[in-house]
Protein backbone atom coordinates (compact mmCIF):
# COMPACT_ATOMS: atom_id res chain seq x y z
CA UNK A 1 0.00 0.00 0.00
CA UNK A 2 1.42 3.56 -0.75
CA UNK A 3 0.42 6.73 1.30
CA UNK A 4 0.97 10.03 0.21
CA UNK A 5 0.57 12.59 3.13
CA UNK A 6 0.71 16.40 2.84
CA UNK A 7 3.25 16.17 -0.11
CA UNK A 8 4.66 19.10 -1.55
CA UNK A 9 7.44 20.23 -4.11
CA UNK A 10 8.75 24.20 -4.21
CA UNK A 11 11.59 23.84 -7.05
CA UNK A 12 14.72 25.87 -6.16
CA UNK A 13 13.55 28.65 -9.09
CA UNK A 14 10.28 28.95 -7.23
CA UNK A 15 8.10 26.54 -8.97
CA UNK A 16 5.49 25.11 -7.03
CA UNK A 17 5.13 21.92 -8.44
CA UNK A 18 2.92 20.53 -5.91
CA UNK A 19 1.04 21.75 -3.03
CA UNK A 20 -0.13 18.95 0.02
CA UNK A 21 -0.71 16.07 -1.94
CA UNK A 22 -2.16 13.42 -0.04
CA UNK A 23 -3.48 9.93 -1.46
CA UNK A 24 -3.52 6.36 -0.30
CA UNK A 25 -2.99 3.79 -3.23
CA UNK A 26 -4.57 0.27 -2.08
CA UNK A 27 -2.77 -3.19 -2.91
CA UNK A 28 -3.55 -3.97 -6.91
CA UNK A 29 -4.87 -0.78 -7.66
CA UNK A 30 -4.30 0.88 -10.80
CA UNK A 31 -4.42 4.44 -10.63
CA UNK A 32 -4.39 6.61 -14.11
CA UNK A 33 -2.87 10.70 -12.93
CA UNK A 34 -4.20 13.00 -15.25
CA UNK A 35 -3.87 16.21 -16.05
CA UNK A 36 -2.25 19.23 -18.31
CA UNK A 37 1.20 19.42 -19.02
CA UNK A 38 3.07 20.98 -16.38
CA UNK A 39 0.47 19.97 -13.13
CA UNK A 40 3.18 18.22 -11.26
CA UNK A 41 2.13 14.76 -12.50
CA UNK A 42 6.25 13.68 -13.44
CA UNK A 43 7.22 15.39 -10.11
CA UNK A 44 4.88 13.44 -8.13
CA UNK A 45 5.86 9.91 -9.13
CA UNK A 46 9.14 11.26 -8.79
CA UNK A 47 8.87 12.34 -5.45
CA UNK A 48 8.16 8.86 -3.69
CA UNK A 49 11.34 7.56 -5.48
CA UNK A 50 12.74 10.58 -4.14
CA UNK A 51 14.29 10.92 -8.02
CA UNK A 52 13.20 14.61 -6.76
CA UNK A 53 13.44 15.64 -3.49
CA UNK A 54 10.04 16.37 -1.55
CA UNK A 55 10.04 19.39 -0.13
CA UNK A 56 7.91 18.60 2.59
CA UNK A 57 5.25 15.64 3.43
CA UNK A 58 5.59 12.25 3.72
CA UNK A 59 5.60 9.43 1.36
CA UNK A 60 4.75 5.97 3.33
CA UNK A 61 5.34 2.70 1.39
CA UNK A 62 3.40 -0.16 3.48
CA UNK A 63 4.88 1.36 7.04
CA UNK A 64 8.05 2.65 5.75
CA UNK A 65 8.50 6.43 5.63
CA UNK A 66 10.75 6.72 2.09
CA UNK A 67 10.72 10.26 2.82
CA UNK A 68 12.92 9.84 6.04
CA UNK A 69 15.37 7.61 4.44
CA UNK A 70 19.20 7.23 4.76
CA UNK A 71 20.88 6.99 1.65
CA UNK A 72 21.28 3.54 2.10
CA UNK A 73 18.06 2.91 3.35
CA UNK A 74 16.37 5.07 -0.06
CA UNK A 75 18.20 2.54 -2.30
CA UNK A 76 16.85 -0.65 -0.49
CA UNK A 77 13.55 0.91 -0.86
CA UNK A 78 14.04 1.84 -4.54
CA UNK A 79 14.70 -1.84 -5.56
CA UNK A 80 11.03 -2.49 -4.10
CA UNK A 81 9.61 0.10 -6.57
CA UNK A 82 9.67 -0.13 -10.35
CA UNK A 83 9.67 2.21 -12.80
CA UNK A 84 8.71 2.77 -16.57
CA UNK A 85 9.61 6.03 -18.44
CA UNK A 86 7.99 8.26 -21.02
CA UNK A 87 11.06 7.89 -23.46
CA UNK A 88 11.91 4.34 -22.03
CA UNK A 89 15.20 5.50 -20.82
CA UNK A 90 16.87 1.86 -21.84
CA UNK A 91 20.70 2.13 -21.80
CA UNK A 92 20.90 2.30 -25.40
CA UNK A 93 24.27 0.85 -26.14
CA UNK A 94 23.73 -2.13 -23.67
CA UNK A 95 21.90 -5.25 -25.06
CA UNK A 96 18.51 -6.00 -24.14
CA UNK A 97 19.66 -8.76 -21.63
CA UNK A 98 21.64 -6.25 -19.67
CA UNK A 99 18.57 -3.97 -20.04
CA UNK A 100 16.31 -6.10 -18.01
CA UNK A 101 19.11 -7.04 -15.84
CA UNK A 102 19.94 -4.01 -14.57
CA UNK A 103 16.72 -4.02 -12.57
CA UNK A 104 18.49 -6.67 -10.58
CA UNK A 105 21.82 -4.12 -9.41
CA UNK A 106 20.39 -3.19 -6.08
CA UNK A 107 20.40 -6.51 -5.34
CA UNK A 108 24.11 -8.03 -6.88
CA UNK A 109 27.53 -6.26 -5.47
CA UNK A 110 29.26 -4.26 -7.83
CA UNK A 111 32.13 -6.29 -9.41
CA UNK A 112 29.30 -9.12 -10.13
CA UNK A 113 27.46 -6.55 -12.24
CA UNK A 114 30.41 -5.48 -14.00
CA UNK A 115 31.43 -8.63 -14.93
CA UNK A 116 27.68 -9.38 -16.23
CA UNK A 117 27.43 -12.25 -13.30
CA UNK A 118 23.98 -12.38 -12.36
CA UNK A 119 22.93 -14.73 -10.67
CA UNK A 120 21.15 -17.76 -12.63
CA UNK A 121 17.59 -17.14 -10.70
CA UNK A 122 17.83 -13.53 -11.94
CA UNK A 123 19.02 -14.54 -16.16
CA UNK A 124 16.13 -17.53 -15.42
CA UNK A 125 13.49 -14.58 -14.35
CA UNK A 126 14.60 -12.37 -16.95
CA UNK A 127 14.20 -14.80 -19.71
CA UNK A 128 10.44 -15.23 -18.74
CA UNK A 129 9.69 -11.78 -18.10
CA UNK A 130 11.02 -11.39 -22.31
CA UNK A 131 8.56 -14.03 -22.91
CA UNK A 132 5.88 -12.66 -21.42
CA UNK A 133 6.69 -9.17 -23.00
CA UNK A 134 6.88 -11.11 -26.46
CA UNK A 135 10.65 -9.94 -26.84
CA UNK A 136 12.46 -13.46 -26.75
CA UNK A 137 13.76 -13.39 -30.32
CA UNK A 138 15.71 -10.14 -29.31
CA UNK A 139 17.16 -10.49 -26.06
CA UNK A 140 21.03 -10.17 -27.52
CA UNK A 141 19.75 -6.70 -29.60
CA UNK A 142 21.22 -3.18 -28.77
CA UNK A 143 18.37 -1.39 -27.13
CA UNK A 144 18.89 1.26 -29.93
CA UNK A 145 18.02 -1.17 -32.39
CA UNK A 146 14.39 -2.15 -31.31
CA UNK A 147 11.33 0.05 -32.17
CA UNK A 148 9.45 2.13 -29.64
CA UNK A 149 6.72 -0.18 -28.59
CA UNK A 150 9.29 -3.10 -28.54
CA UNK A 151 11.87 -0.63 -26.28
CA UNK A 152 8.78 0.19 -23.76
CA UNK A 153 8.02 -3.72 -23.62
CA UNK A 154 12.16 -3.53 -22.44
CA UNK A 155 11.00 -1.23 -19.68
CA UNK A 156 8.60 -3.12 -18.29
CA UNK A 157 10.67 -5.90 -18.04
CA UNK A 158 13.32 -4.07 -16.44
CA UNK A 159 10.78 -2.51 -14.18
CA UNK A 160 9.28 -5.72 -13.34
CA UNK A 161 12.58 -7.82 -12.75
CA UNK A 162 13.16 -5.50 -9.95
CA UNK A 163 9.94 -7.89 -8.42
CA UNK A 164 8.66 -4.63 -7.30
CA UNK A 165 5.82 -3.94 -4.86
CA UNK A 166 4.85 -0.70 -6.84
CA UNK A 167 5.29 0.40 -10.12
CA UNK A 168 5.75 3.99 -11.30
CA UNK A 169 4.93 4.72 -14.81
CA UNK A 170 5.89 7.73 -16.04
CA UNK A 171 3.40 8.72 -19.81
CA UNK A 172 4.04 4.97 -20.82
CA UNK A 173 2.51 5.49 -24.20
CA UNK A 174 3.66 9.62 -25.13
CA UNK A 175 6.01 8.46 -27.86
CA UNK A 176 3.85 5.39 -29.00
CA UNK A 177 1.17 5.43 -31.98
CA UNK A 178 -2.30 5.15 -31.02
CA UNK A 179 -2.10 0.94 -31.93
CA UNK A 180 1.01 0.52 -30.18
CA UNK A 181 -0.13 2.71 -26.84
CA UNK A 182 -3.56 0.61 -26.52
CA UNK A 183 -1.03 -2.54 -26.65
CA UNK A 184 1.40 -1.51 -24.17
CA UNK A 185 -1.12 0.17 -22.03
CA UNK A 186 -3.13 -3.38 -21.85
CA UNK A 187 0.28 -5.33 -21.24
CA UNK A 188 0.91 -3.31 -18.07
CA UNK A 189 -2.71 -3.42 -16.81
CA UNK A 190 -2.28 -7.09 -17.46
CA UNK A 191 0.67 -7.54 -15.76
CA UNK A 192 -0.38 -5.61 -12.52
CA UNK A 193 -3.35 -7.61 -12.18
CA UNK A 194 -1.22 -10.67 -12.02
CA UNK A 195 0.82 -10.20 -9.92
CA UNK A 196 -1.45 -7.99 -7.64
CA UNK A 197 0.89 -4.64 -8.46
CA UNK A 198 -0.16 -1.42 -7.46
CA UNK A 199 0.66 0.78 -10.20
CA UNK A 200 0.26 4.83 -10.92
CA UNK A 201 0.47 5.47 -14.31
CA UNK A 202 1.27 9.12 -15.21
CA UNK A 203 -1.70 9.51 -18.81
CA UNK A 204 -2.75 12.50 -20.75
CA UNK A 205 -4.68 11.09 -22.94
CA UNK A 206 -7.77 10.64 -21.24
CA UNK A 207 -9.49 8.57 -23.16
CA UNK A 208 -6.54 5.66 -22.73
CA UNK A 209 -7.16 6.39 -19.35
CA UNK A 210 -10.49 5.85 -18.89
CA UNK A 211 -10.16 3.16 -21.42
CA UNK A 212 -7.53 1.05 -19.20
CA UNK A 213 -7.84 2.00 -15.16
CA UNK A 214 -10.34 1.69 -12.29
CA UNK A 215 -9.47 5.11 -10.48
CA UNK A 216 -8.39 8.41 -11.92
CA UNK A 217 -6.55 11.16 -10.05
CA UNK A 218 -6.70 14.39 -11.72
CA UNK A 219 -4.16 17.06 -10.68
CA UNK A 220 -4.10 20.57 -11.85
CA UNK A 221 -1.50 23.08 -10.74
CA UNK A 222 -0.20 20.47 -8.43
CA UNK A 223 -3.57 19.94 -6.28
CA UNK A 224 -5.75 16.93 -6.71
CA UNK A 225 -8.85 18.08 -8.01
CA UNK A 226 -10.72 14.80 -8.96
CA UNK A 227 -10.15 11.10 -7.32
CA UNK A 228 -12.77 8.44 -8.76
CA UNK A 229 -13.81 6.05 -11.37
CA UNK A 230 -13.72 7.01 -14.77
CA UNK A 231 -17.20 7.06 -15.24
CA UNK A 232 -17.45 9.88 -13.29
CA UNK A 233 -14.80 11.91 -15.29
CA UNK A 234 -17.74 14.15 -17.10
CA UNK A 235 -16.96 17.37 -19.20
CA UNK A 236 -17.54 19.39 -16.50
CA UNK A 237 -14.80 17.34 -13.96
CA UNK A 238 -12.47 18.05 -17.54
CA UNK A 239 -12.72 21.43 -17.51
CA UNK A 240 -12.15 21.16 -14.27
CA UNK A 241 -8.76 19.69 -14.93
CA UNK A 242 -7.81 21.19 -17.85
CA UNK A 243 -9.38 24.02 -18.70
CA UNK A 244 -12.52 25.19 -20.82
CA UNK A 245 -12.53 22.88 -24.01
CA UNK A 246 -15.47 20.92 -26.51
CA UNK A 247 -15.16 17.38 -24.51
CA UNK A 248 -17.64 15.43 -26.10
CA UNK A 249 -15.48 14.01 -28.35
CA UNK A 250 -12.74 12.66 -25.49
CA UNK A 251 -15.84 11.30 -23.70
CA UNK A 252 -17.56 9.35 -26.72
CA UNK A 253 -13.74 8.16 -28.18
CA UNK A 254 -13.43 6.21 -24.80
CA UNK A 255 -16.88 4.31 -25.53
CA UNK A 256 -16.45 3.99 -28.44
CA UNK A 257 -12.30 3.57 -29.59
CA UNK A 258 -12.07 0.72 -29.14
CA UNK A 259 -10.78 -2.81 -29.16
CA UNK A 260 -9.79 -3.41 -32.30
CA UNK A 261 -6.99 -5.08 -31.29
CA UNK A 262 -6.42 -8.59 -30.96
CA UNK A 263 -8.00 -11.12 -28.32
CA UNK A 264 -10.39 -8.43 -26.74
CA UNK A 265 -12.02 -8.09 -30.09
CA UNK A 266 -14.98 -9.95 -29.43
CA UNK A 267 -16.12 -8.25 -26.37
CA UNK A 268 -18.79 -5.59 -27.39
CA UNK A 269 -20.06 -2.58 -25.40
CA UNK A 270 -19.12 -0.03 -23.30
CA UNK A 271 -17.47 -0.74 -20.80
CA UNK A 272 -13.45 -1.97 -21.96
CA UNK A 273 -12.90 -5.34 -21.16
CA UNK A 274 -9.88 -5.04 -19.28
CA UNK A 275 -11.31 -2.70 -16.32
CA UNK A 276 -14.27 -5.31 -16.21
CA UNK A 277 -12.05 -8.34 -15.69
CA UNK A 278 -9.48 -6.05 -13.80
CA UNK A 279 -12.85 -5.44 -11.29
CA UNK A 280 -14.05 -9.42 -11.22
CA UNK A 281 -10.80 -10.11 -9.94
CA UNK A 282 -10.30 -7.61 -6.91
CA UNK B 1 -6.80 48.71 -32.48
CA UNK B 2 -4.81 48.11 -35.26
CA UNK B 3 -6.37 49.51 -38.58
CA UNK B 4 -5.82 48.17 -41.85
CA UNK B 5 -3.59 50.88 -42.96
CA UNK B 6 -1.13 50.16 -39.80
CA UNK B 7 -0.93 46.31 -41.33
CA UNK B 8 0.02 47.30 -44.74
CA UNK B 9 2.96 49.56 -43.54
CA UNK B 10 4.53 47.26 -40.15
CA UNK B 11 8.31 46.73 -41.21
CA UNK B 12 10.84 44.48 -39.66
CA UNK B 13 14.38 44.79 -39.48
CA UNK B 14 16.79 42.34 -37.93
CA UNK B 15 18.57 44.65 -35.77
CA UNK B 16 17.49 48.06 -34.08
CA UNK B 17 19.60 51.13 -35.36
CA UNK B 18 21.57 50.94 -32.46
CA UNK B 19 23.18 47.52 -32.68
CA UNK B 20 23.34 48.52 -36.54
CA UNK B 21 25.79 51.44 -35.61
CA UNK B 22 27.73 49.05 -33.54
CA UNK B 23 28.24 46.02 -35.65
CA UNK B 24 29.53 49.14 -38.38
CA UNK B 25 31.74 50.10 -36.08
CA UNK B 26 32.97 46.58 -35.10
CA UNK B 27 33.74 46.21 -38.63
CA UNK B 28 35.19 49.57 -38.83
CA UNK B 29 37.40 48.70 -35.95
CA UNK B 30 38.28 45.61 -37.46
CA UNK B 31 39.88 47.05 -40.62
CA UNK B 32 41.85 49.57 -38.61
CA UNK B 33 43.28 46.74 -36.84
CA UNK B 34 44.11 44.95 -40.30
CA UNK B 35 45.65 47.68 -41.25
CA UNK B 36 47.93 48.81 -38.40
CA UNK B 37 49.38 45.04 -38.00
CA UNK B 38 49.93 45.25 -41.63
CA UNK B 39 52.05 48.54 -41.28
CA UNK B 40 53.89 46.92 -38.33
CA UNK B 41 54.43 43.86 -39.78
CA UNK B 42 56.35 45.39 -43.56
CA UNK B 43 58.02 48.14 -41.07
CA UNK B 44 60.55 45.22 -39.60
CA UNK B 45 61.41 43.24 -42.74
CA UNK B 46 64.03 43.17 -44.67
CA UNK B 47 62.73 43.53 -48.19
CA UNK B 48 66.10 42.06 -49.53
CA UNK B 49 65.87 38.64 -47.43
CA UNK B 50 61.76 38.32 -48.63
CA UNK B 51 63.03 38.89 -52.30
CA UNK B 52 65.78 36.46 -52.51
CA UNK B 53 63.30 34.11 -51.22
CA UNK B 54 62.43 32.12 -54.14
CA UNK B 55 65.74 31.53 -55.03
CA UNK B 56 67.06 30.22 -51.40
CA UNK B 57 64.08 27.83 -51.68
CA UNK B 58 65.43 26.65 -54.94
CA UNK B 59 68.62 26.16 -53.26
CA UNK B 60 67.88 23.97 -50.54
CA UNK B 61 65.01 22.48 -52.81
CA UNK B 62 68.06 21.31 -55.29
CA UNK B 63 70.67 20.75 -52.08
CA UNK B 64 67.81 18.37 -51.14
CA UNK B 65 67.35 16.03 -54.31
CA UNK B 66 67.71 13.10 -55.01
CA UNK B 67 67.11 11.56 -50.92
CA UNK B 68 69.87 9.79 -49.25
CA UNK B 69 67.73 6.76 -49.03
CA UNK B 70 70.02 4.22 -47.79
CA UNK B 71 69.79 6.62 -44.52
CA UNK B 72 66.76 4.47 -43.91
CA UNK B 73 68.13 1.23 -42.32
CA UNK B 74 69.82 4.12 -39.91
CA UNK B 75 66.37 5.44 -39.14
CA UNK B 76 64.00 2.60 -37.94
CA UNK B 77 65.23 2.23 -34.50
CA UNK B 78 64.45 5.81 -34.12
CA UNK B 79 61.32 5.15 -35.77
CA UNK B 80 60.41 2.32 -33.72
CA UNK B 81 61.11 4.96 -30.58
CA UNK B 82 58.76 7.39 -32.03
CA UNK B 83 55.68 4.96 -32.08
CA UNK B 84 56.46 4.00 -28.67
CA UNK B 85 56.66 7.58 -27.04
CA UNK B 86 53.11 8.28 -29.34
CA UNK B 87 51.54 5.18 -28.15
CA UNK B 88 53.01 4.77 -24.14
CA UNK B 89 52.42 8.29 -23.92
CA UNK B 90 48.67 8.75 -24.66
CA UNK B 91 48.32 5.16 -22.70
CA UNK B 92 49.63 6.97 -19.74
CA UNK B 93 47.31 10.04 -20.88
CA UNK B 94 44.15 8.00 -20.47
CA UNK B 95 45.27 6.41 -16.85
CA UNK B 96 45.26 9.64 -15.62
CA UNK B 97 42.46 11.76 -17.73
CA UNK B 98 39.66 9.38 -16.99
CA UNK B 99 39.15 10.68 -13.42
CA UNK B 100 40.24 13.69 -14.15
CA UNK B 101 37.34 13.93 -16.60
CA UNK B 102 34.82 12.35 -14.81
CA UNK B 103 35.90 14.98 -11.55
CA UNK B 104 35.92 17.88 -14.24
CA UNK B 105 32.29 16.94 -15.62
CA UNK B 106 29.41 18.74 -13.75
CA UNK B 107 26.90 16.02 -13.31
CA UNK B 108 29.49 13.39 -12.05
CA UNK B 109 31.73 15.12 -9.90
CA UNK B 110 32.08 14.74 -6.72
CA UNK B 111 32.07 18.15 -5.36
CA UNK B 112 31.23 21.21 -7.80
CA UNK B 113 32.97 23.75 -5.01
CA UNK B 114 36.14 21.97 -4.77
CA UNK B 115 37.28 19.17 -6.83
CA UNK B 116 35.82 20.59 -10.07
CA UNK B 117 37.96 23.63 -10.03
CA UNK B 118 41.51 21.39 -8.91
CA UNK B 119 40.33 19.02 -12.12
CA UNK B 120 39.76 22.03 -14.36
CA UNK B 121 43.11 23.52 -13.02
CA UNK B 122 44.60 20.49 -13.99
CA UNK B 123 43.36 20.00 -17.87
CA UNK B 124 43.98 23.86 -18.57
CA UNK B 125 47.68 23.41 -16.90
CA UNK B 126 48.61 20.60 -19.35
CA UNK B 127 46.63 22.33 -22.10
CA UNK B 128 48.43 25.43 -21.87
CA UNK B 129 51.82 23.87 -22.43
CA UNK B 130 53.21 22.82 -25.87
CA UNK B 131 55.02 19.27 -25.27
CA UNK B 132 58.02 20.66 -26.93
CA UNK B 133 58.16 22.43 -23.89
CA UNK B 134 57.05 19.83 -21.79
CA UNK B 135 59.78 17.69 -23.14
CA UNK B 136 62.34 20.55 -23.09
CA UNK B 137 61.61 20.87 -18.82
CA UNK B 138 61.66 17.09 -19.13
CA UNK B 139 64.84 16.39 -20.61
CA UNK B 140 66.23 18.27 -17.85
CA UNK B 141 64.49 16.30 -15.00
CA UNK B 142 64.79 12.99 -16.36
CA UNK B 143 67.76 13.45 -18.74
CA UNK B 144 67.67 12.99 -22.71
CA UNK B 145 65.96 10.12 -23.77
CA UNK B 146 62.63 8.28 -24.82
CA UNK B 147 61.33 8.63 -21.61
CA UNK B 148 61.12 12.30 -21.09
CA UNK B 149 59.30 12.16 -24.46
CA UNK B 150 56.52 9.73 -23.74
CA UNK B 151 55.99 11.76 -19.91
CA UNK B 152 56.23 14.97 -22.34
CA UNK B 153 53.38 13.38 -24.41
CA UNK B 154 51.47 12.24 -21.26
CA UNK B 155 51.53 15.59 -19.81
CA UNK B 156 50.02 17.56 -22.47
CA UNK B 157 47.13 14.95 -23.48
CA UNK B 158 45.75 14.76 -19.92
CA UNK B 159 44.13 17.73 -20.93
CA UNK B 160 43.22 17.02 -24.18
CA UNK B 161 41.56 13.99 -23.58
CA UNK B 162 39.69 15.05 -20.20
CA UNK B 163 38.42 17.74 -21.66
CA UNK B 164 36.95 16.37 -24.61
CA UNK B 165 35.96 13.38 -22.56
CA UNK B 166 34.12 15.69 -19.52
CA UNK B 167 32.32 17.47 -22.05
CA UNK B 168 31.24 13.72 -23.24
CA UNK B 169 30.15 12.85 -20.06
CA UNK B 170 28.13 16.21 -19.46
CA UNK B 171 26.09 15.84 -22.68
CA UNK B 172 24.98 12.09 -21.68
CA UNK B 173 21.30 11.75 -21.75
CA UNK B 174 20.49 11.91 -17.81
CA UNK B 175 17.57 9.55 -18.27
CA UNK B 176 18.77 6.60 -18.37
CA UNK B 177 21.15 7.68 -15.28
CA UNK B 178 18.03 8.29 -13.99
CA UNK B 179 16.58 5.15 -14.66
CA UNK B 180 19.02 3.00 -13.41
CA UNK B 181 19.52 5.11 -10.10
CA UNK B 182 15.72 4.28 -9.91
CA UNK B 183 16.54 0.44 -9.41
CA UNK B 184 18.24 1.21 -6.44
CA UNK B 185 21.70 0.39 -8.20
CA UNK B 186 24.62 1.67 -6.25
CA UNK B 187 26.70 4.76 -7.65
CA UNK B 188 29.28 3.23 -8.84
CA UNK B 189 26.59 0.65 -10.72
CA UNK B 190 25.46 3.78 -12.16
CA UNK B 191 28.62 4.30 -13.57
CA UNK B 192 28.89 1.32 -15.47
CA UNK B 193 25.06 0.97 -16.23
CA UNK B 194 24.15 4.62 -17.31
CA UNK B 195 27.27 6.64 -17.76
CA UNK B 196 29.98 4.47 -19.40
CA UNK B 197 28.09 2.94 -22.35
CA UNK B 198 27.14 6.23 -23.28
CA UNK B 199 30.05 7.78 -23.28
CA UNK B 200 31.99 5.02 -24.76
CA UNK B 201 32.27 6.07 -28.48
CA UNK B 202 33.45 9.29 -27.42
CA UNK B 203 36.09 7.90 -25.78
CA UNK B 204 37.59 5.48 -28.36
CA UNK B 205 36.75 8.38 -30.53
CA UNK B 206 38.96 11.13 -28.53
CA UNK B 207 41.81 8.28 -27.62
CA UNK B 208 42.54 7.27 -31.25
CA UNK B 209 42.57 11.35 -31.95
CA UNK B 210 44.76 11.86 -29.59
CA UNK B 211 47.25 9.11 -30.68
CA UNK B 212 46.90 10.33 -34.16
CA UNK B 213 48.03 13.92 -33.10
CA UNK B 214 51.01 12.11 -30.73
CA UNK B 215 52.40 10.36 -33.42
CA UNK B 216 53.16 13.78 -35.34
CA UNK B 217 54.17 15.63 -32.12
CA UNK B 218 56.44 12.68 -31.43
CA UNK B 219 58.61 13.58 -34.29
CA UNK B 220 59.52 16.56 -33.22
CA UNK B 221 60.45 15.77 -29.68
CA UNK B 222 64.10 14.35 -30.40
CA UNK B 223 64.80 17.95 -31.69
CA UNK B 224 64.97 19.18 -27.79
CA UNK B 225 66.58 15.49 -27.34
CA UNK B 226 63.63 13.30 -25.86
CA UNK B 227 64.07 10.13 -28.48
CA UNK B 228 62.65 9.82 -31.61
CA UNK B 229 63.45 10.74 -35.31
CA UNK B 230 63.09 14.01 -34.04
CA UNK B 231 66.69 13.26 -32.99
CA UNK B 232 67.93 12.50 -36.18
CA UNK B 233 66.81 15.33 -37.76
CA UNK B 234 68.31 17.57 -35.86
CA UNK B 235 71.56 15.90 -36.87
CA UNK B 236 71.14 15.94 -40.12
CA UNK B 237 70.12 19.43 -40.25
CA UNK B 238 73.46 20.61 -37.87
CA UNK B 239 75.57 18.95 -40.42
CA UNK B 240 73.39 20.21 -43.42
CA UNK B 241 72.50 16.45 -44.95
CA UNK B 242 69.90 17.92 -46.34
CA UNK B 243 69.47 14.57 -48.57
CA UNK B 244 68.71 13.32 -45.14
CA UNK B 245 66.77 15.31 -44.14
CA UNK B 246 64.04 14.91 -46.77
CA UNK B 247 64.19 10.88 -45.91
CA UNK B 248 63.62 12.09 -42.82
CA UNK B 249 60.20 14.11 -44.31
CA UNK B 250 58.84 11.47 -46.32
CA UNK B 251 59.56 8.90 -43.47
CA UNK B 252 57.40 11.50 -41.29
CA UNK B 253 54.08 11.41 -43.65
CA UNK B 254 54.18 8.12 -44.19
CA UNK B 255 54.01 7.21 -40.92
CA UNK B 256 51.37 9.85 -40.22
CA UNK B 257 49.30 8.71 -43.12
CA UNK B 258 49.29 5.51 -41.81
CA UNK B 259 48.21 6.26 -38.56
CA UNK B 260 45.41 8.63 -40.02
CA UNK B 261 44.88 5.78 -42.07
CA UNK B 262 44.34 3.69 -39.08
CA UNK B 263 42.74 6.40 -36.94
CA UNK B 264 40.03 6.15 -38.96
CA UNK B 265 39.56 2.95 -39.45
CA UNK B 266 39.46 2.65 -35.14
CA UNK B 267 37.04 5.16 -35.34
CA UNK B 268 34.59 4.11 -38.31
CA UNK B 269 34.54 0.41 -36.39
CA UNK B 270 33.63 1.46 -32.52
CA UNK B 271 31.15 4.39 -33.35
Amino acid sequence: MLRLKDLSKVYATGDRALTDVSLTVEPGQVVGLIGPSGAGKSTLIRCINRLVEPTSGQVYLGDMDITGLSRGGLRRARRRIGMIFQEYALVERLTVMENVLSGRLGYVGFWRSFFRKFPPASIENAYRLLDRVGLSDHVNKRADALSGGQRQRVGIARALEQDPDLLLIDEPTASLDPKTSRQIMRLIVEICDERGLPAIINIHDVALAQQFVRRVIGLQSGRVVFDGSPDELTADVLTQIYGEEDWSATIRKADEDGEDIDEDADHPGTVPVDRERLAGLT
Amino acid sequence: MMTMTDLAHRTWRRRSTRKELALWLGWLLLVALFVFCWQVMTESTIWAFVTDAPRQAADIGSRMFPPRWEYIPALLEPLWDTLNIATLGTLLALFMAVPVAFMAARNTTPSTRFVRPVALLIIVASRSINSLIWALLLVAVIGPGVMAGIVAIALRSIGFVAKLLYEAIEEIDEAQVEAVAATGASKAQVMDYAVVPQILPAFAGITVFRWDINIRESTVLGLVGAGGLGLRLQESLNVLAWPQVTVIFILILITVLVSEWVSAKVRHAII
